[in-house]
């Protein structure tokens, strides 16, 4: 874990600051999550609050720390799910070739055709918004995308002579997928697993900006942009603070997935 | 006399290396190597992998690869130093007075453009010439590189030639500019044996012709021995033994130039087989899917337990189809396998785990054949884990045991691929398959990817190995002097037939059909002058007929 790089550095930093806030949320924010602490709304940042307070008067730095705490947490479980989901389907239809490989390849072919807001969107219309449908629904959606990375990955390693040979040994699928592949196809997807959190963090933020996301009294960083955006008229920049929040999370996050991706990819083939 | 062309003194070479886990640091790779090169003459550069031939090759050029960079001593070309004139200087020089030929012909063309565009985009490039006058050129170089209808063949695309085509295009591109010294890099290394016969006197004649002067790169001592003036042997960046040709051939000093000129030297008697083969492939024939060709026309062969069958033949003959075949990799579409006394279904899917297990296999590249995430000590306990259901201490005890009939020690089971040599590789890979306790391996060009003397240690460990585990080996293999080396009996493969099948000693003695004639004449001998003989001798056949 040495010579670690300065980018990578400050990027473990605020992605570990972003995610010990959030885990911390309770001890950490001065005020309750939806407690009305000042009979002034938006009023400009003092001693007491330290980023002013919101629309209705609750104090902004405290929603911001749950609001974090909300969209983190999402955007976690949704990206493992699509991972697990994704990369499992993946290499298993890599592995399997043939018709199964047509019909899941041609299934996330005909998923992704639909642009996954528009279908989130209309799946959240009809079904009861509660935190876990969110998170199923975004991770089903993302998993499309892993499945072509896990897949494409997958058939390159597919042919090398290792997996000939665990394949001559009697091998079943699990032990090819699960220790043949997976090691091999780790790095690609690490890096992709930065990309895709961040992606999860701006879709959660979306749906709950256009409402359908996570719902009041709870905080979420898209919420918060909802809740304070008439604000901007008048020059209050509430709305700004999980803009800024959104920005400086995706950077971090990115940061570290690079340094990742530089480690487990030398010259050498990465192998190491 | 005047300067010679090129001169080189006290060259160094330095690369940088990425241990993994530390700082990258710089490590010298060429150690102070001196040589002169006059106008006209040939100069062979031999040595085993990593031995900085390539890397020396390239530094007349003042070229490093990736990495690496030239840190000291002198490169002379035409009189100037050439590491002074800056990166401008070395424009002017580069693909006009010195000129390179690539290992592998294939991945160097560009695969979008015509044969003759890029056959005489340098001498153009360079002003050297106007495009009819290179063109011109060109077409004789073609003519002069026995290339068929040197007229036209500029029109074609990469893919539309042959691989020894393509390789005799791009010394043509090289000796398009008229340049003064030309770098062959392992110019015939990717051929077989009967298509770099003809490339090879096609690139000597060439160089006789045009005057030019060549640094020809190889591993192959007996190849080197037919093109060149004087030959350098390198080891690890250093300069073993420079001389003339004849003295290095005939009279080498140094002990590893003895080594080199003496390899190839197991001698295997010839065992005659008795009772039941273990193997007895009939009618086999096998095509690929979506094709309607077949890869193996009515293949019989037959193997005894504890012999060697040697299968050759060039590439796409089908002798590694064979092998897929008999695996269950590709299910042959007719004839029947029989193994250890049963048949064998066609398909992988269908064999039981004592027929998977009893036949094991061996791969070309040891490099891929193994998961670069597993320790050695996984790759070697897992058949054993798979099989006989060993764990912890027994299976530790017998990968010592196998570890130990390698020659290697057990303090490699923790160590990765990735820190292995390539002869460490394939051992380790010959233990995976000994793991199974196999009745037959199938070797697939074990040896091709090594350098001489680590293949030599492979082949006779496989021979040791044979005669304490009783284990039969079908061996499939491009190179000649190794199948002297290891077989029992021998089948000759060309266009995915049997041409010539049985016992070494028959295969291997006169009368000979055309095609083993062929194979058989077109290995290159290690002594000065045969290339010309057998040149020589097939003319006069062609003459007569």
């Amino acid at each position: 874990m040495k010579n670690i790089p300065l980018s990578a550095m400050i990027g473990l930093f605020f992605t570990a600051l972003y995610f010990l806030a959030a885990i911390f949320a309770p001890l950490i924010a001065p005020y309750g999550m939806s407690d009305v602490v000042s009979n002034e709304i938006w009023a400009p940042a003092s001693s007491e609050f330290l980023l002013g307070t919101d629309s209705i008067g609750r104090d902004l730095l405290t929603r911001m720390i749950y609001g974090g705490r909300t969209t983190i947490f999402i955007a976690t479980a949704a990206t493992i799910l699509s991972f697990v989901t994704g990369s499992v389907l993946g290499f298993f239809a890599a592995v399997s070739g043939g018709w199964i490989d047509q019909v899941l390849s041609r299934f996330v072919d005909l998923m992704m055709a639909i642009p996954s807001l528009i279908l989130a969107l209309v799946v959240l219309a009809v079904v009861p918004v509660t935190l876990p449908v969110i998170i199923v629904l975004m991770g089903l959606l993302d998993a499309t995308r892993v499945f072509r990375l896990a897949r494409a990955v997958a058939v390159d390693i597919n042919v090398m002579d290792y997996v000939e040979a665990a394949r001559l040994r009697g091998e079943g699928t699990s032990w090819v997928i699960f220790r043949e592949i997976l090691p091999n196809a780790l790095s690609p997807l690490v890096a992709e697993m930065g990309l895709r959190f961040i992606f999860m963090v701006l879709f959660v933020s979306t749906l709950s900006f256009l409402g359908l996301g996570v719902q009041p009294p709870l905080a979420d960083w898209g919420g918060i942009v909802r809740e304070n955006k008439d604000g901007i008229i008048y020059g209050i920049p509430a709305a700004l603070w999980p803009a800024f929040a959104i920005a400086t999370l995706a950077i971090s996050v990115n940061l570290v997935a690079d340094w990742v991706l530089n480690r487990t990819t030398s010259l050498k083939g990465g192998r190491g | 006399m005047s300067d010679p062309l090129l001169r080189v003194r006290d060259l160094k070479i330095g690369a940088t290396v990425y241990p993994p886990g530390e700082k990258p640091k710089k490590i010298e790779i060429v150690h102070g190597v001196s040589f002169d090169l006059e106008k006209g003459k040939v100069l062979g550069l031999i040595g085993e992998s990593g031995a900085g031939k390539s890397t020396i090759g390239l530094s007349s050029l003042g070229y490093g690869r990736g990495g690496v960079e030239i840190t000291g001593g002198e490169v002379w070309v035409n009189g100037r130093d050439i590491l002074k004139g800056g990166i401008k200087g070395l424009r002017k020089l580069r693909g006009a007075e010195v000129t390179y030929v690539a290992q592998s012909a294939a991945a160097s063309f560009n695969p979008a453009k015509k044969l003759m565009e890029q056959v005489t985009e340098g001498a153009i490039s360079h002003g050297r010439m106007t495009r009819a006058e290179a063109e011109k050129r060109a077409v004789e170089l073609f003519r002069k590189l026995g290339l068929p209808d040197p007229e036209n063949i500029g029109n074609r695309y990469p893919h539309q030639v042959s691989g020894g085509q393509l390789q005799r295009c791009m010394t043509a591109l090289a000796l398009c500019p008229k340049p003064d010294l030309v770098v062959f890099d392992e110019p015939t290394t990717a051929l077989d044996v009967t298509t770099q016969i003809d490339v090879l006197a096609a690139i000597k004649e060439a160089i006789r012709d045009t005057g030019v002067a060549a640094l020809y790169i190889t591993h192959d001592l007996a190849v080197v021995a037919q093109v060149s003036d004087h030959i350098m042997v390198l080891r690890h960046g250093e300069t073993v033994e420079y001389g003339e040709t004849d003295q290095i051939i005939n009279a080498p000093q140094k002990e590893y130039t003895q080594a080199l000129v003496s390899v190839r030297s197991i001698e295997h008697a010839e065992n005659l087989p008795k009772g039941d083969p273990v193997l007895r492939v009939s009618h086999v024939t096998a095509r690929y899917k979506g094709t309607n060709f077949d890869v193996l026309k009515d293949v019989n062969v037959e193997l005894h337990p504890g012999k060697t069958l040697a299968v050759v033949g060039e590439s796409g003959s089908g002798k590694s189809t064979l092998a897929r075949a008999i695996t269950g990799l590709l299910p042959p579409t007719g004839g029947r396998i029989e193994f250890a006394g049963r048949t064998l279904s066609p398909g992988l899917n269908q064999r039981t785990r004592d027929d998977l297990r009893e036949l094991q296999m061996i791969y070309q590249m040891a490099d891929v054949a193994m998961n670069p995430r597993q320790t050695v000590g996984t790759i070697i306990g897992r058949p054993l884990e798979f099989y006989f259901g060993l764990r912890g201490d027994a299976k530790r005890k017998r990968i010592r045991e196998l570890l130990d009939e390698i020659e290697m020690g057990d303090g490699f089971i923790d160590r990765y691929p990735a820190e292995l040599s390539g002869g460490q590789k394939q051992r380790v890979c010959i233990a995976r398959a000994l793991a199974a306790k196999p009745k037959m391996i199938i070797c697939d060009e074990v040896t091709s990817a090594l350098d001489p003397l680590v293949a030599d240690g492979i082949l006779k460990l496989l021979l040791d190995l044979q005669k304490i585990e009783d284990v039969a080996y079908l061996f499939i293999t491009h190179d000649l002097a190794t199948v002297k080396a290891i077989a029992d009996s021998i089948a000759v493969m060309y266009r995915g037939k049997v041409v010539r099948y049985g016992p070494k000693s028959d295969v291997l003695a006169p009368p000979f059909d055309d095609y083993t004639d062929l194979l058989l004449s077109s290995v290159p001998e290690m002594r000065l002058g045969w290339l010309e003989e057998v040149i020589a001798s097939r003319r006069m056949e062609s003459a007569g007929n």
